[in-house]
């Protein structure tokens, strides 16, 4: 290119937002309501949660990067195909080396992964930002995204392994002797294992985000 | 002009780049996903017959340990050939059939078969304190997909030694909770036969709302995980009485 444009710094303001934007204010669960679905099915434990938001932002990153490098190419009648091939590809590339290096997180993952293709988030990005933006905006805005999907993944996991299981990332919390049956007065909540109560969880999650940040209330 | 910048000059909308466009996109991710699945098939492989050799090893509790193993390939293979001392296959009819690896056997493949042509693995386990334990292979229907597993049965054929089972995909929580030792260590102690001198089948049932303490052929059905807790129950059964044939021969060679 002839034209010298003046280069933007890696990790400008711009670009820090594009990073903390969707862990908060543009949080893809809580503020945009996407990915609500898996968010309901991963989060009875937390190990399946961590790996779960890991292998999505991967995803969300990569997925972001090649459309965003590839995006003036791309006909505009079969763009949607292209996102998903991209999309697909990526998460049998996540299955496939989830199997092979670590099995036993695979296994309890199971057919989620596969599912990541259906993850609305991935998509929404790359149709609202990947398709008109630079790829290292387009990397940043798939790993804020995908970290801020996490992040809700992580606590609604938190709660409901807690209150559901008494145990945390597998470790038991809750003493063995509190419980009902060994003659204490504690019983898990059953209600916390089954897909409302996640509901019920992001809702409260919601609550306490906009009462706290005002500017998020609709009119 | 190059091919490319005749590429590039092409119209985007055009049929004609539409069309070789997606073929490009095709034929690069075909090979791209050929070539990973090639690469990695060796080491998918590899953790899939240890996975298995630990499901056979943790029904007679000898697994504990393998997951502070700093090499878990050998030290799954290295205690299997010290424990299995024999695999075989037989037939419903209790005839040990030659020719076929027990190893090797697909339940999934011989499940579908009608019982008299299925190929029933067996393996032979010898413990330290020099102890016999048969283990038979189990397979069956969950809520989402396949559950399978393990029992370990003592020389009697009758009172079961321990047991572990795995799924691909119930329900985190709830029919997942089959695969916990918790929900597997009622299996320890049960029997599988009924009456004192004429022995009937009755495998062991899976009891919604608790079993009774002191019931030999019931465990705690698992709260929420209905289908899958009916599902090992049929799978136990299922699995259970195609070797009758085969412990009625044994029980007999024992006796004599």
């Amino acid at each position: 290119m002839s034209d010298v444009k003046e280069r933007e710094p890696w990790f400008s303001p711009k670009n820090i937002k594009l990073l903390t934007g969707p862990i908060n204010s543009q949080n893809p669960i809580t503020v945009l309501v996407l990915g609500i679905c898996s968010a309901l099915a991963v989060t009875v434990k937390l190990k399946p949660a961590i790996v779960m938001a890991i292998s999505v932002t991967v995803v969300t990153a990569f997925s972001n990067l090649i459309i965003s490098l590839i995006r003036k190419s791309i006909p505009n009648r079969i763009r949607i195909i292209v996102q998903l091939v991209v999309i697909a590809a990526l998460v049998i590339l996540v299955d496939q080396i989830l199997k092979a290096y670590v099995y036993d997180v695979s296994k309890q993952l199971s057919v989620f992964v596969g599912l990541i293709i259906t993850n609305c988030i991935i998509m929404g990005r790359l149709e609202a930002f990947a398709l008109g933006n630079k790829p290292w905006p387009s990397f940043l805005d798939g790993i804020g995204n995908g970290l801020g999907y996490g992040l809700i993944l992580v606590i609604v996991a938190f709660f409901r392994e807690l209150l559901g299981s008494g145990t945390i990332y597998g470790y038991r919390v809750i003493p063995t002797e509190w419980y009902i049956g060994n003659g204490g007065f504690y019983e898990n909540n059953g209600m916390m294992i089954l897909p409302p109560m996640a509901l019920i969880t992001v809702g409260i999650i919601i609550w306490i985000q906009r009462s706290r940040n005002r500017k998020l209330i609709e009119e | 002009m190059s091919l490319i910048e005749k590429i590039k000059s092409m119209d985007r909308n055009s049929n004609a780049y539409t069309i070789m466009y997606s073929s490009a996109m095709v034929i690069i991710v075909a090979l791209l996903l050929a070539v990973a699945s090639t690469a990695l098939k060796p080491a998918q492989t590899k953790n899939v017959e240890t996975e298995k050799k630990i499901d056979i090893l943790r029904s007679i509790g000898m697994a504990e340990g393998v997951e502070k193993a700093t090499n878990k390939h050998s030290f799954v293979s290295e205690n299997f050939t010290k424990y299995i001392a024999e695999q075989y296959v037989v037939n419903s009819n209790g005839d040990t059939i030659t020719g076929v690896i027990a190893f090797n056997v697909d339940m999934k493949v011989e499940m579908a078969k009608p019982l008299e042509q299925r190929n029933l693995p067996v393996y032979k386990a010898k413990l330290d304190d020099g102890s016999v334990k048969y283990i038979i292979p189990l397979r069956g229907r969950g809520l989402w997909g396949p559950i399978w597993g393990y029992i370990a049965l003592n020389d009697d054929l009758n009172t079961i030694y321990g047991a572990t089972f795995a799924h691909q995909g119930e329900t985190p929580g709830l029919g997942a909770e089959i695969s916990t030792p918790e929900f597997q260590q009622q299996f320890k102690g049960k029997s599988i036969f009924q009456g004192d001198s004429i022995l009937t089948f009755t495998s062991v049932k899976v009891v919604k709302g608790g079993a009774t303490a002191n019931d030999p052929h019931g465990v705690d059905a698992i709260s929420g995980g209905t289908i899958t807790s009916k599902g090992l129950e049929s799978m136990l059964f299922d699995c259970l009485s195609g070797y009758q044939n085969y412990f009625d021969k044994v029980k007999k060679q024992l006796k004599s």
